[in-house]
């Protein structure tokens, strides 16, 4: 089977300074693939480019390739927009719009032009349980989304995300502002996510990586050093680098 | 002056030996803190209870409800005034408001940091600092008489725009610039375009910033005299049309003022001026409140 998205020798630069190096993995499709590695080595920078997030930021260069089904999702036409629903992403801090909890979610929606209402409910109902926050928020969805927990507002940023149907999902440590009960709760939602999405997440929680993931790949200092099934990575790394980093000797 | 040279003084003993004492330095500058606030509070109370004594005998129905009748007396009321200061603030804020978003959304969304924004910006901050006297000349010279517009509500709001705008354009942009930026992140994360991210996202979350911004401007609309002097005339008749000429509160306070004996009118004008302002600011914020639990920008109540 093909890889849903694939690196192909990327390496990336903020001006001079280089934060990947000749980077190559395969992120396969509908399973779970994540990224460790100590902060600093370039893991949210390579998620990044995965839907050109990496664009805000100015004075930067890419070389290499990246492919969604096969395609370069920078080839000269291809449009970025239309990249970034298939792709969707959810960030280190959870970013719920300052509007109600149903805005939050309809609104990838309502900017693809749909304003039928019964529709757009569905919608918003079914991204919510998807995201596992419906039983709690079905009663406010008129309230603002900023009154949620920390965790609730992660799942928002889900629901939110879920509702414009990507095929990626892209997280970037989702769970680090978030308590071990919303944690496990995310953790058991990309299970149920990966049936029907492709999921890349990032992560400095060993045991979420090796609980949560089927492929994993090791970051260090921009590098890619170990990539591989997360049993082998976990059981029997092949680098020593990446052994003293998964038994917690830095990092 | 000149300076006498003193010679070198043995320090007194007090200073040697004991120092003052940090709880004492802090005494002093409580209470220094303290006068300070009550001589402004003072002030206040003062002038306000000043323009209360003077001006509230001359509050009537009849000095609200009827037009000012002109003659060194002052006779009349105010009611032509008030309605054309409120006709002048709306059209003012019309334009203004748009014209003043526009460009703060190009400098803090488009422009961010090029040569360009950078002029623009410098100019609006020095723009900010001229007396209003030059805009209202330049509003002369531009409106009155180049463009034919004769002293008129046009004119004058016109003249307003000009010299309001750096202060909207300046104050809009900070509210842009306050929205977070994981806001735009997961806006175009969605799949939106810049635009759509700035019309829906942006300026929702900024509009709290942007109220702000129109009731300080607005304020300057309704307590500016010199440029609306040379720009509208003084007519106390009601304006008929954008191009006939009319008074302000502020204005018909300077003219009851400088022309006639009326000086307690002057003050019950100035009365009316403070009550309007308080009424607008508490409608525009009341609007604010609603919008912002309705679209759910506040957290809670
Ligand atoms: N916007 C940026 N501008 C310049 N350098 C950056 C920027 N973002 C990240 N970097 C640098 O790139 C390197 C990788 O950062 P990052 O991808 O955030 O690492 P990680 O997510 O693994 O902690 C770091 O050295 C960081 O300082
Ligand atoms: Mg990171």
């Amino acid at each position: 089977m093909n890889p849903k998205m694939q690196a192909i020798n990327v390496s990336f630069y903020y001006g001079k300074k280089q934060a990947l190096k000749n980077v190559s993995v395969d992120i396969k499709e509908n399973e779970i693939t994540a990224f460790i590695g100590p902060s600093g080595s370039g893991k949210t920078t390579f998620l990044r480019l995965l839907n050109r997030m990496d664009e805000l930021v100015r004075g930067t260069r890419l070389e290499g390739r990246l492919l969604l089904d096969g395609e370069n999702i920078r080839g000269t036409g291809r449009d970025v927009v239309e990249l970034r629903r298939r792709v969707g992403m959810v960030f280190q801090q959870p970013n719920p719009f300052p509007k109600t909890i149903f805005e939050n979610v309809a609104f990838g929606r309502r900017m693809l032009g749909m304003s039928h209402s019964q529709k757009l409910e569905e919608i918003v109902e079914k991204s919510l349980r998807e995201a596992a926050l419906w039983d709690e928020v079905k009663d406010d969805l008129h309230h603002s989304g900023l009154a949620l927990s920390g965790g609730q507002q992660q799942r928002l940023c889900i629901a939110r995300m879920l509702a414009v149907e990507p095929e990626v999902i892209l997280m970037d440590e989702p769970c680090s502002g978030l308590d071990p009960i919303s944690t496990l709760r995310i953790e058991e939602l990309m299970q149920e996510l990966k049936k029907q999405y492709t999921i890349a997440i990032v992560t400095h929680n060993m045991q979420q990586a090796a609980r949560a993931s089927d492929w994993c790949g090791f970051f260090l200092l921009g590098e890619m050093l170990e990539y591989g099934a997360t049993g082998e990575i976990f059981s029997r790394p092949q680098n020593k680098k990446t052994e003293d980093y998964i038994s917690g000797r830095f990092g | 002056m000149d300076k006498e040279i003193t010679p070198l003084q043995p320090t007194p003993a007090w200073r040697s030996t004991q120092k003052v004492s940090p709880r004492v330095t802090q005494k002093i500058a409580f209470t220094v803190i303290w006068i300070c606030g009550v001589i402004a509070i003072l002030a206040l109370f003062v002038i306000v209870g000043y323009v209360l004594v003077r001006g509230g005998r001359t509050i009537t129905p009849e000095f609200l409800f009827t037009a000012p009748e002109g003659g060194i007396s002052g006779e009349g009321g105010i009611a032509t005034v008030i309605v054309t200061t409120i006709m002048l603030m709306l059209l003012t804020v019309v334009i203004l408001t748009p014209l003043g978003i526009a460009a703060a959304i190009y400098l803090s969304e488009y422009a961010r940091d090029n040569w360009f924004s950078g002029v623009i910006r410098y100019g609006v901050d020095l723009l900010a600092g001229v007396p209003s006297i030059i805009f209202g000349l330049f509003g002369y010279v531009v409106f009155v008489v180049a463009l034919h517009f004769n002293f008129s509500l046009l004119s004058g709001a016109l003249t307003l725009v000009a010299l309001e705008l750096p202060v909207m354009i300046r104050t809009v942009e900070e509210a842009l610039k306050a929205v977070p930026h994981s806001y735009r992140e997961a806006s175009l994360a969605l799949g939106c375009t810049k635009w759509q991210t700035i019309r829906q996202v942006i300026l929702p979350a900024a509009i709290p910033g942007i109220v702000t911004s129109i009731i300080l401007t607005t304020g300057r609309t309704l307590s500016e005299t010199a440029a609306l002097y040379v720009t509208m005339g003084g007519s106390s008749a009601l304006p008929t049309s954008l191009f006939s000429g009319g008074r302000t509160l502020a204005l018909h306070v300077y003219y009851l003022a400088m022309d006639t004996t009326a000086f307690d009118k002057a003050m019950g004008t100035g009365i009316i001026l403070i009550v309007l302002i308080i009424i607008i600011n508490l409608i525009t914020h009341r609007i604010s409140r609603w919008y912002q639990k309705r679209m759910g920008i506040k957290e809670t109540e």
